[in-house]
C-alpha cells in the first residue's frame, strides 16, 4: 500500500485517503508494537527488559528447562484441546436445536445458552470455585484427570461461542438443499453428514479456533478453578509477572504468540481469510 | 428537436481501467440538453461505469467529462449538477418519504417553507401525493423507486442519471413505468441519461441510444435507426432478433448491390453499400421482414421479382421448428441450401397459425430494402 | 424459515437438545444458583457457611466504599468504550472500504491481537509503559530534542527529563483496557458497516451532502445496531475486567472484579463476594435490557 496514491481517489475509497491510512497505521502500531517489542526482547542478553545488550537464546533454554512452565503449557494445551472438542459437539448440537426446532421456552433456553458469554469472567470463576467446593470435587487426581474441573469450566464458556458462530452460518443454509437430498433418497442422518456438515464447515473451523484460543487465553476462570497442583500457562505466567518481569517470561510469551499465529494460519489455510473473517 | 442540439454532457476520450481490466475504452459522446438518452449494452459492458463517472463516483483513468461546458475533473459528486436514481433505489430506510425527498434540499440550504412546498410538488409529480409520512419499508418496490425519482428531481438537476431503473420491477409495472418515465421527462424537461440492458426499454423510451460493447460505443443512433440500420453485427444482433449470413459482395453500384451468401442464396439490395468488390460482408435480415408463402413457390418467385432480378431475394426450405407466441409465430426453417433462418409471421387472423406446421415445405421472399449489409 | 415443531421428530430433538440442556443446567445454572444462595449466607467459622437468608451482604455492598468502586468501574468502562469507539470507527470504515485485496489482511491485523493471549498482551504493554520502558524513553528523547532546539534558538533549556509514571495508575488501566478491547469494538463495527448498502452513501453524496454529514446522518443511524453491539461487547468485559486493573493499576485503581477476587482469595468472605458478583451480573442485565429497549424504538416509529 503506497502511502501516497497515484490515481485520484474516488469518493468511496475512504481507505485510500491519507488521513485514514495514518489512522489505521497508528492503530496497527498501537496494537502490534508492544508485542513486537516483547518478542524482540526475548532475545536480549540482559536480566532486565530495558537496554539491548546483545542477542541470546538462553532465555528460551531457560524457559523450556523450567519444568513447571513446560508442565503448565502442556496442561493448557491439553485443556484447550479437550474443551475445543467438547465445545464443538455441544455448540453444534445447540445451534442445530435452536435453528431447526420450535419448542416451548425456546426464548429462555436460547438466552440461557448465550448467558456464559455475557456473565463476567470473574463471576463465572467464582461460580465454579463455589460449585466444585460444594460438590467436593477431588483435587488429588492423576494427570490428566486433575484437569477435569478446569476443562469443565472452559467448556461452559467456550461452547456458546461455537453455537453463535455455527448458528449464523446455519442461517445462510438453503433448506432446498436438504429437501433435494431427501428427494434423492437420503436419510436424516445422511442429510446431516452430506449436506449440513459441509455447509457449516467454515463455521466449525472458526468455532474451533475461537474455542481453542479462548481456552488457552483464559486466566480468570482458571485462576479460581485450579487446584493447588494444577497450573495452566496463563496462571504460571501471571505468577511470574507478579513476581518479577524477566526475559524468561518474554521467551515463554513469544512461544505462545507464535503458536497462536500458527493456529491462525492453519485455520486460514483451511478456509481462507474471508470465510474466517465473515464468521466473526 | 428543430433547434440545433446543445450538448449538456460531453464525454471526451474517456477510459476507465480497474487494474488490468478496461471497463470503458476511449469513449467519446455528447448528450444533448433535454433529450432522453439511453446507454444500452449487455451486463459488464461498462455502461454503468460510464454513468457512475458522470455522477462522480468513479474517476476516469483518461479523458474528461464536461457537464454544461464545465470540466468535472476534481469535482466531487456532491458538487455536481447531476442527480442519480440508483438501481437499488437507495432510499434511506431510516427516514420518512418526505424526509428522504427533503434531504438534498435541506443540505442545499433551502428554507423550511419552500422545502415543504417543493417536496409536496415532487411527490405529486411522481404520483405519491399524500405518502410523505410513510416509511420506506411500508412501500412497494415501485413506490420506493418513485421516492428515489422525486428525491432526485426535487433538486432540479441539469441531468438525471438512472441506473437500470426498471430492472427490479415485474413485467407489467415495467411497461407502465416506461411510459411514465418518458412522460415525466417531457414534463420536467430535464435531460435523462438511463442505463439498461433491456433493448425494449431502450427502444421505447429513448430519444437516442448509445449501444456500448466491451467498453466502446458500438453505435449511436435513434431507436428506429438502430433497429433498421444497425452499423455492425453486434448492434444488429443485440437489438432485436436477426438472421446474419456471411457473404461476398458481387455487385456494388450507387443504386444497387448484390451479395452472394453461401447456404442462403443471392441477395439483392436497392441501394449501394460502397464496399470493395469481392469483400467479405455480412447480411442482417430481420425475421419479420421475411414473407412466408403457403406451398406453391410461384407466388414467392413472383413477389421477389417485383423489386429484384430473377433468382434474387428468394429461398425455399423446410420448417424445422415453430413457436407460437400469440401475436406472432416464430419459425425455424432449414433452407435447401443449408443455412437455418428464423422467420416471424404475425397472426393476423385467429387461424393463421394453422397455415404451417412442422416439416412443411415453404418458400419465402423479402424486399430489396430489407437486408442490411454489415461491413464489421 | 419454517422451524420444525419438536413433537414431529422427538428423537432427533432429544439427540440435539439433551446434551446441551444437561450441560447448561449442571455446569452453568447450578453453579450460578450456588453463588446466588451463598450471597444470602453468613460465614460461620473458617470454612462453614450458613444460608441464613440475610441481606447483610447486599447492605454492605451499598456502603460508600463499594458504591464508589462500582461507580468508578462504570466510569472507567464507559471511558474505555468511548475511546475504543472513536479510535475504532475510522478503522472499521477503512476496512469496509478497502480494496478486495487488502480487506482480509486488515481484518486479520485486527483479529490476530484478538486471538493473542490477554495476559501476554497486558504484559507486553507493561514492558512498554514502565518507567524504563520505551514510551518513557521516547518521550524523554522528544523532551531532550525540544530542549536542544530551545537552546539553539537562544532560549532557556528545559529542566532535565524526569521519567513519568505511566504504570500503576488510573491512566494505565484505561490505556490497557483500550489496548485489550479495541479489536472487540472494531469487528462488530466492521460487520455492521459491511452490511450497509453502499448506494445509500452514494445517494447521500449525490444529493449534495459532504462526507462528514453523510457519516453522521446516514452511516451512523443505519449502523446503529452494530455500533450498539460493539459498545456492549466492549463495555461488558471492560466493566468486569480483572487482569488489567490488577496488573497495571495502582492501589486506587481497583475495579469491581478485583474487590470480588479479594473476597475469595484473601479476605475469605465468600458470601460477600457472591453478593458482589451478583450485583455485577445484575448490572450487566440492566445494560442489556437498556440495549434491547433502544433497539425496539425505531421499529415502533
Amino acid at each position: 500500500m503506497a502511502l501516497f496514491a497515484r490515481a485520484p481517489i474516488a469518493p468511496l475509497e475512504y481507505s485510500r485517503t491519507l488521513w485514514m491510512r495514518l489512522w489505521v497505521g497508528a492503530v496497527m502500531v498501537f496494537l502490534y508494537a508492544p508485542l513486537v517489542v516483547l518478542m524482540i526482547f526475548s532475545f536480549n542478553d540482559s536480566k532486565r527488559n530495558v537496554v539491548w545488550r546483545g542477542f541470546t537464546t538462553k532465555y528460551y533454554e531457560k524457559a523450556l528447562g523450567n519444568d513447571q512452565l513446560v508442565e503448565a503449557l502442556i496442561n493448557s494445551l491439553t485443556i484447550a484441546a479437550l474443551a475445543t472438542l467438547a465445545s464443538l459437539v455441544l455448540g453444534t448440537l445447540a445451534a442445530v436445536m435452536l435453528w431447526r426446532f420450535r419448542f416451548p421456552w425456546k426464548g429462555a433456553i436460547d438466552g440461557t445458552i448465550s448467558l456464559p458469554i455475557i456473565v463476567p469472567e470473574i463471576c463465572l470463576g467464582v461460580a465454579f470455585l463455589m460449585f466444585f467446593a460444594a460438590v467436593g470435587w477431588p483435587t488429588d487426581l492423576v494427570w490428566p484427570f486433575n484437569l477435569g474441573a478446569i476443562t469443565i469450566a472452559h467448556i461452559t464458556f467456550c461452547f456458546p461461542f461455537v453455537t453463535m458462530v455455527v448458528r449464523s452460518r446455519l442461517a445462510t443454509f438453503n433448506r432446498e438443499q436438504e429437501e433435494a437430498a431427501k428427494d434423492l433418497g437420503a436419510s436424516e442422518a445422511q442429510v446431516f453428514r452430506d449436506v449440513l456438515i459441509p455447509h457449516i464447515k467454515p463455521a466449525l473451523v472458526a468455532g474451533a479456533l475461537l474455542a481453542f484460543t479462548l481456552s488457552l487465553d483464559d486466566f480468570v476462570i482458571t485462576y479460581f478453578t485450579s487446584g493447588p497442583d494444577t497450573i495452566t500457562f496463563p496462571v504460571k505466567v501471571y505468577s511470574m509477572v507478579r513476581f518479577s518481569v524477566t526475559p524468561e517470561v518474554n521467551a515463554a510469551s513469544t512461544l505462545l504468540i507464535i503458536l497462536t499465529v500458527i493456529l491462525t494460519f492453519i485455520a486460514l489455510k483451511a478456509q481462507g481469510v474471508k470465510a474466517i473473517a465473515e464468521t466473526h | 428537436m428543430t433547434e440545433p442540439a446543445k450538448p449538456i454532457i460531453q464525454i471526451q476520450n474517456v477510459s476507465k481501467r480497474f487494474g488490468k481490466v478496461t471497463a470503458v475504452d476511449n469513449v467519446s459522446l455528447d448528450i444533448n440538453a433535454g433529450e432522453f438518452f439511453v446507454l444500452l449494452g449487455p451486463s459488464g459492458c461498462g455502461k454503468t461505469t460510464l454513468l457512475r463517472m458522470i455522477a462522480g463516483f468513479e474517476l476516469p483513468t483518461e479523458g474528461r467529462i464536461l457537464i454544461d461546458g464545465q470540466d468535472m475533473a476534481g469535482i466531487p459528486p456532491n458538487k455536481r449538477p447531476v442527480n442519480m436514481v440508483f438501481q437499488s433505489y437507495a432510499v434511506f430506510p431510516h427516514m420518512s418519504v418526505a424526509d428522504n425527498v427533503a434531504y438534498g434540499l435541506k443540505i442545499a440550504g433551502v428554507k423550511g417553507g419552500e422545502v415543504k412546498d417543493r417536496v409536496a410538488e415532487a411527490l405529486e409529480l411522481v404520483k405519491l401525493g399524500g405518502f410523505g409520512e410513510r416509511m420506506p419499508d411500508q412501500m412497494s418496490g415501485g413506490q420506493r423507486q418513485r421516492v428515489a425519482l422525486a428525491r432526485s428531481l426535487v433538486m432540479r438537476p441539469k441531468v438525471l442519471l438512472l441506473d437500470e431503473p426498471l430492472s427490479a420491477l415485474d413485467a407489467k409495472l415495467r411497461a407502465q413505468m416506461q411510459f411514465e418515465l418518458s412522460e415525466l421527462q417531457e414534463k420536467v424537461g430535464i435531460t435523462f441519461v438511463t442505463v439498461t440492458h433491456d433493448q425494449d426499454e431502450a427502444l421505447s423510451m429513448a430519444c437516442r441510444i448509445g449501444v456500448i460493447n466491451k467498453g466502446e460505443v458500438a453505435q449511436l443512433a435513434t431507436p428506429s435507426d438502430l433497429y433498421e440500420y444497425p452499423s455492425n453485427r453486434f448492434v444488429a444482433d443485440f437489438v432485436g432478433s436477426v438472421n446474419i449470413f456471411e457473404g461476398k459482395l458481387t455487385l456494388d453500384e450507387p443504386d444497387k448491390a448484390a451479395v452472394d451468401c453461401p447456404g442462403v442464396g443471392k441477395i439483392y439490395l436497392n441501394h449501394g453499400v460502397t464496399g470493395p468488390h469481392g469483400a467479405d460482408v455480412w447480411i442482417a435480415l430481420r425475421p419479420e421482414k421475411i414473407y412466408l408463402h403457403v406451398p406453391g413457390e410461384g407466388k414467392a418467385v413472383k413477389a421477389a421479382a417485383q423489386d429484384a432480378p430473377d433468382g434474387y431475394n428468394f429461398a425455399r426450405g423446410k420448417i424445422k421448428g415453430m413457436s407460437y407466441l400469440g401475436d406472432i409465430t416464430l419459425f425455424e426453417i432449414e433452407l435447401d441450401d443449408g443455412a437455418r433462418i428464423r422467420v416471424s409471421r404475425p397472426n393476423l387472423s385467429r387461424h393463421d397459425q394453422e397455415d404451417f406446421t412442422w416439416d412443411d415445405r415453404v418458400s419465402m421472399h423479402w424486399r430489396a430494402d430489407s437486408p442490411v449489409v454489415l461491413l464489421g | 424459515m419454517a422451524e420444525q415443531d419438536w413433537k414431529t421428530s422427538k428423537r432427533t430433538f432429544a439427540a440435539v437438545s439433551l446434551p446441551t440442556l444437561f450441560w447448561v443446567v449442571v455446569f452453568f445454572l447450578i453453579p450460578m444458583a450456588i453463588v446466588w444462595l451463598y450471597s444470602f449466607g453468613e460465614n460461620r467459622g473458617l470454612t462453614e457457611i450458613e444460608f441464613s437468608g440475610t441481606l447483610e451482604n447486599y447492605k454492605r455492598a451499598t456502603e460508600w466504599l463499594y458504591l464508589t468502586i462500582f461507580g468508578k468501574s462504570f466510569a472507567v468502562a464507559a471511558l474505555v468504550t468511548l475511546i475504543c469507539l472513536i479510535v475504532g470507527f475510522p478503522v472499521a470504515m477503512a476496512i469496509t472500504f478497502a480494496s478486495e485485496k487488502w480487506r482480509p489482511w486488515l481484518l486479520l491485523g485486527i483479529m490476530l491481537p484478538f486471538w493473542t493471549n490477554l495476559l501476554i498482551r497486558t504484559y507486553a504493554l507493561m514492558m512498554l509503559l514502565g518507567t524504563q520502558g520505551f514510551a518513557n524513553k521516547g518521550m524523554g528523547a522528544l523532551w531532550e530534542g525540544t530542549s536542544w532546539i530551545k537552546t539553539l534558538v537562544g532560549l532557556q533549556p528545559l529542566p532535565t527529563w524526569e521519567p513519568v509514571q505511566l504504570l500503576f495508575n488510573n491512566f494505565a488501566v484505561v490505556f490497557g483496557l483500550v489496548y485489550v478491547h479495541l479489536p472487540f469494538m472494531v469487528l462488530p463495527l466492521y460487520a455492521a458497516l459491511d452490511r450497509l448498502d453502499r448506494s445509500l452513501i452514494e445517494a447521500s453524496l449525490d444529493l449534495g451532502a459532504g462526507h462528514f454529514r453523510t457519516i453522521m446522518r446516514i452511516v451512523v443511524p443505519l449502523a446503529a445496531p452494530g455500533i450498539i453491539a460493539g459498545v456492549m461487547i466492549t463495555l461488558i468485559p471492560a466493566l468486569g475486567a480483572y487482569l488489567t486493573p490488577d496488573l497495571m493499576g495502582g492501589t486506587d485503581s481497583q475495579m469491581i472484579a478485583n474487590v470480588i477476587e479479594r473476597q475469595f482469595k484473601k479476605a475469605n468472605d465468600w458470601p460477600f463476594g457472591a453478593a458482589l458478583s451478583f450485583l455485577l451480573i445484575y448490572a450487566m442485565f440492566i445494560l442489556i435490557a437498556i440495549q434491547s429497549m433502544r433497539k425496539k424504538v425505531p421499529e415502533v416509529r
